[in-house]
């Protein structure tokens, strides 16, 4: 259980000596991604100016405020609250994220599949998880938007975040096929018969 | 005394209920962090604990809200006896307090049309927010507000089993439900199960379990029964907070029961996740009072 301090972007070889269990803290540039964009950037061939090589992308849309543009708010967008929604229903996109965009790491919450693990493998890439529903503190550690792009989705915008001290993160999946969640879902399907059994069920 | 109920103060009991859900964890809550974080036994779940348990307290501190989320924007209105209110007045009023709240505070309008997808940033569309009427002896009217979150809203279940299958087709499923839902819930969660009527029903029963304060029973003494039973068992599953592994998958199973058809068995699992977010505002001669 090793914690790793990431500037990003970050290099192959930094995400393949994450470990599960391990944390991370990300410094830097974050990118914020969802349903919206990805399905128009993956299904509907829309293109990003962003160069997202080595980097973040978290799952979410967040509350924000438009505001004058000043060197704090560049784009115009002050963040009011940022946090992070639920990976599976965006299962599909690990792929593209990587071999497309080159994302190494994906930050969600309530983890990712047997498509994402094998991509993270075959790639290098890891998922970190964050605890969903906690956006307040989560906030804390967004010192702003640096920029947007495809914003006619807002507020499924694909978003640039600059990050101090975000997180820990718990690495939950690495690229060594190692997933929490699988380990979890496995001992708690094995626990089935024994709590149907308690509830006296025949 | 007759309660007249001014369409304007409801406007802006509306907006200001939307806000303040958003922001503030009712105290029920709060103590089910309390007992969960006393009891929890694993490491990492107890770290997922204390990492919520903060959260809310940010929120409070730097007036935030809980969590991104502003899901979809549900009212609940009770009219007690000698209330006197237009009805149409009173629907139109809160519609507008919901989308103030939006454009005012701001808030993320995470409302779409279903077949567009198209966002209008007001939280509202087609049949959203969902105002729902009942009617009560108090000499007051209520007006309930519950954001509700897509994370544990995705995970909703309706089963039509069958009389054959008994009370154990009920048990198995809601099991079956929590295991299916892992961590993409947001646990841990108030497990709302709906127990007999007609397929809409039993799953607006689900709802009114789930968003039920922790620490209420069921009033059928069958249904309170089933939720002590519930409650212990699903927590031996080791999901979780978060699907991260530990006792702590449920602050509680909530059920609600109605009568059924004889060759009917329908049971509906609904969810809430661990931001159990509601607020409320009664509206009395003396004023409106705000609570949960």
């Amino acid at each position: 259980m090793t914690h790793h301090t990431f500037h990003m972007p970050v290099t192959e070889e930094q995400v393949r000596a994450l470990r599960v269990n391990d944390t991370v803290t990300l410094e830097g540039a974050l990118f914020g991604i969802r349903d919206a964009n990805q399905i128009a950037l993956f299904d509907k061939g829309r293109k990003t100016r962003f160069d997202m090589r080595g980097h973040a992308a978290i799952h979410t849309a967040p509350n924000v405020r438009k505001v004058e543009k000043s060197a704090s708010n560049p784009t115009g967008y002050e963040p009011i609250c940022v946090g992070t929604t639920t990976s599976a229903r965006m299962e599909r996109f690990t792929r593209p994220l990587m071999e497309q965009l080159g994302v190494r790491l994906v930050i969600g919450k309530g983890g990712l599949g047997e498509p994402s693990k094998e991509a993270f493998s075959k790639l290098g890439g890891a998922y970190l998880a964050i605890i969903g529903g906690t956006a307040a503190l989560e906030t804390t550690w967004v010192e702003a938007i640096e920029d947007v792009d495809l914003d006619d989705l807002n507020p499924e915008s694909l978003w640039k975040f600059r990050v101090k001290g975000f997180g820990p993160l718990l690495v939950a999946m690495d690229s060594r096929g190692g997933s929490l969640y699988d380990e979890v879902d496995r001992k708690a399907r094995s626990r089935r018969a024994n709590t149907l059994a308690k509830l006296g069920v025949k | 005394m007759t309660l007249r109920i001014d369409p304007a103060r409801v406007e802006e009991t509306a907006k200001e209920l939307y806000i303040r859900a958003l922001k503030m964890l009712p105290p029920d809550i709060k103590r089910g962090f309390d007992a969960l974080v006393a009891r929890e036994t694993d490491t990492t779940a107890k770290s997922v604990l204390g990492v919520m348990v903060r959260n809310i307290a940010v929120a409070e501190e730097t007036d935030n809200l809980l969590c991104q989320d502003t899901g979809i924007p549900i009212y609940n209105v009770t009219i007690g006896r000698n209330v006197v209110v237009d009805g149409v007045a009173l629907k139109s009023a809160i519609r507008r307090g919901c989308e103030r709240a939006t454009r005012e505070h701001p808030l993320r309008s995470s409302v779409v049309h279903p077949i567009t997808r198209k966002n209008e940033h007001t939280s509202c569309g087609p049949g959203i927010p969902p105002i729902h009427i009942e009617f009560s002896d108090d000499d007051r009217l209520v007006i309930q507000m519950i954001p509700k979150g897509s994370g544990s809203e995705n995970n909703s279940w309706l089963k039509m089993a069958f009389p054959a299958d008994g009370v154990d087709a009920i048990k198995t499923f809601v099991v079956d439900c929590v295991l299916e839902a892992g961590g993409k819930t947001c646990p841990p969660t108030i497990v709302g199960v709906g127990i007999g009527g007609t397929s809409d029903l039993c799953v607006a029963l689900a709802k009114k379990a789930a968003t039920r304060p922790l620490g209420s029973a069921c009033v059928d003494p069958e249904g309170a029964k089933l939720e002590k039973l519930l409650t212990e068992a699903v927590n031996t599953l080791g999901v979780g907070p978060q699907g991260l592994g530990g006792d702590s998958t449920a602050f509680a199973v909530h059920v609600e029961v109605a009568a059924t058809h004889i060759t009917m068995n329908p049971v509906a699992v609904n969810m809430q996740c661990h931001s159990a977010r509601r607020a409320s505002a009664s509206f009395t001669p003396g004023g409106v009072e705000y609570g949960f």
